[in-house]
């Protein structure tokens, strides 16, 4: 009888370690694909949500960038840069206005979003009047409307993304294979 | 410091006025001509330069070029069942003393999808002052103006893509003193 009791034991408990090995492969997995991507792309962040209105009516509030940040990729007037000002975190996705580019590569550039009526320089921190190559996180390449406002969601109400992490726990340890 | 210029219809040109005016430019594609079925025509005229101070930005004296242009445009083939909207600019590319490359955007626009594809303007002025980063518009003879776009999708890439047929606008080798727009 004990030992019956001491079997059935030990096999939930080997069920629930399995449970957990298989939820740590999961996220290792997930971040794998996300490193992955930063090295394909050369950009510390190749997916962006759209947080303000300063592009439309090309991007929206909620859309999902997609970046690539290869320096063989020149930065050219034109393109959708997403940028960080020095001392702020939150990046910007702005149109590049200008370019003067020096004989040893060094680019200084200008930007303008597409909905404002003038260009950045007011963005910029006090003094600064150019962008350069090592303010830019990445070029936008490609974009799907409207499924970043999970994101939005999630940074704006933290129940909502409590709620949605402990049901995606909820829902990997109980699944079964 | 110079005060912007009003954007009142183009003053009457005299004969006499002080500065050199460039000849306009030879226009690259002859009106009767048929080109490629998607016909772009950006036609520029009498650019002119100025010395002042870049009032938009770092506080030295730069040159400002005005230009003037025309703009023939059909963008009915580039639209399809994917694309949401064309951001249309013109560009000028030049290379001076200081800079390697330069690249100015002269003037935009949003075209979406379901508005005339047709564009036809005429005497556009410049959206964005045409500022140098220096002196080297003066005299430079190799100012090239494209006319790109580009295509934002519903949901997709997002290529640039470069109008072909450039025009060159050569600048005069002075400045000009009174009012040109």
């Amino acid at each position: 009888m004990s030992s019956l009791l001491s079997s059935n034991f030990s096999r939930s408990y080997r069920k629930l370690y399995y449970q957990v090995l298989n939820f740590g492969m999961i996220v290792s997995s997930a971040l794998m694909i996300w490193k992955g991507l930063m090295v394909i792309t050369g950009s510390e962040s190749p997916i962006v949500v759209v947080l303000s209105g300063s592009m439309e009516p090309a991007f929206h509030r909620g859309d999902l960038l997609f970046l690539t940040n290869r320096v063989e990729d020149p930065i050219r007037v034109g393109e959708i840069v997403v940028f960080r000002i020095e001392g702020r975190e939150i990046p910007i996705v702005h149109r590049v206005l200008k370019i003067h580019e020096k004989q040893n590569g060094h680019i200084k550039f200008l930007t303008k979003g597409d909905n404002n009526a003038v260009d950045d320089r007011g963005l910029y921190k006090q003094g600064q009047h150019w962008l350069e190559k090592k303010d830019v996180v990445g070029r936008a390449r490609g974009f799907v409307p409207y499924i970043g406002i999970v994101t939005i969601l999630m940074n704006d109400y933290p129940k909502f993304k409590y709620a949605v992490l402990f049901l995606l726990g909820l829902f990997v340890l109980v699944h079964r294979e | 410091m110079r005060e912007p210029h009003d954007s009142a219809a183009r003053p009457p040109r005299t004969p006499n006025r002080r500065g050199v005016r460039a000849a306009r430019p030879p226009n690259p594609h002859s009106p009767g001509s048929a080109c490629s079925c998607r016909r772009r025509r950006c036609l520029p005229t009498g650019p002119e330069g100025k010395n002042v101070e870049d009032f938009t930005g770092p506080r030295e004296r730069s040159d400002l070029g005005f230009i003037t242009f025309d703009i023939t445009a059909d963008l009915e083939n580039i639209f399809d069942w994917n694309v949401k909207q064309l951001f249309l600019y013109l560009s000028a590319e030049y290379s001076t003393k200081n800079n390697a490359l330069n690249q100015v955007v002269l003037w935009d626009k949003i075209v979406l999808r379901g508005d005339n594809p047709k564009l036809l303007l005429k005497d556009m002025k410049t959206k964005y002052f045409f500022f140098d980063d220096g002196n080297g518009l003066k005299g430079n003879r190799n100012v090239t103006l494209t006319l790109s776009w580009n295509v934002v999708p519903n949901a997709g890439i997002l290529p640039l893509v470069t109008g072909s047929g450039h025009v060159s606008v050569p600048f005069p080798d002075t400045y000009e003193i009174t009012k040109s727009y």
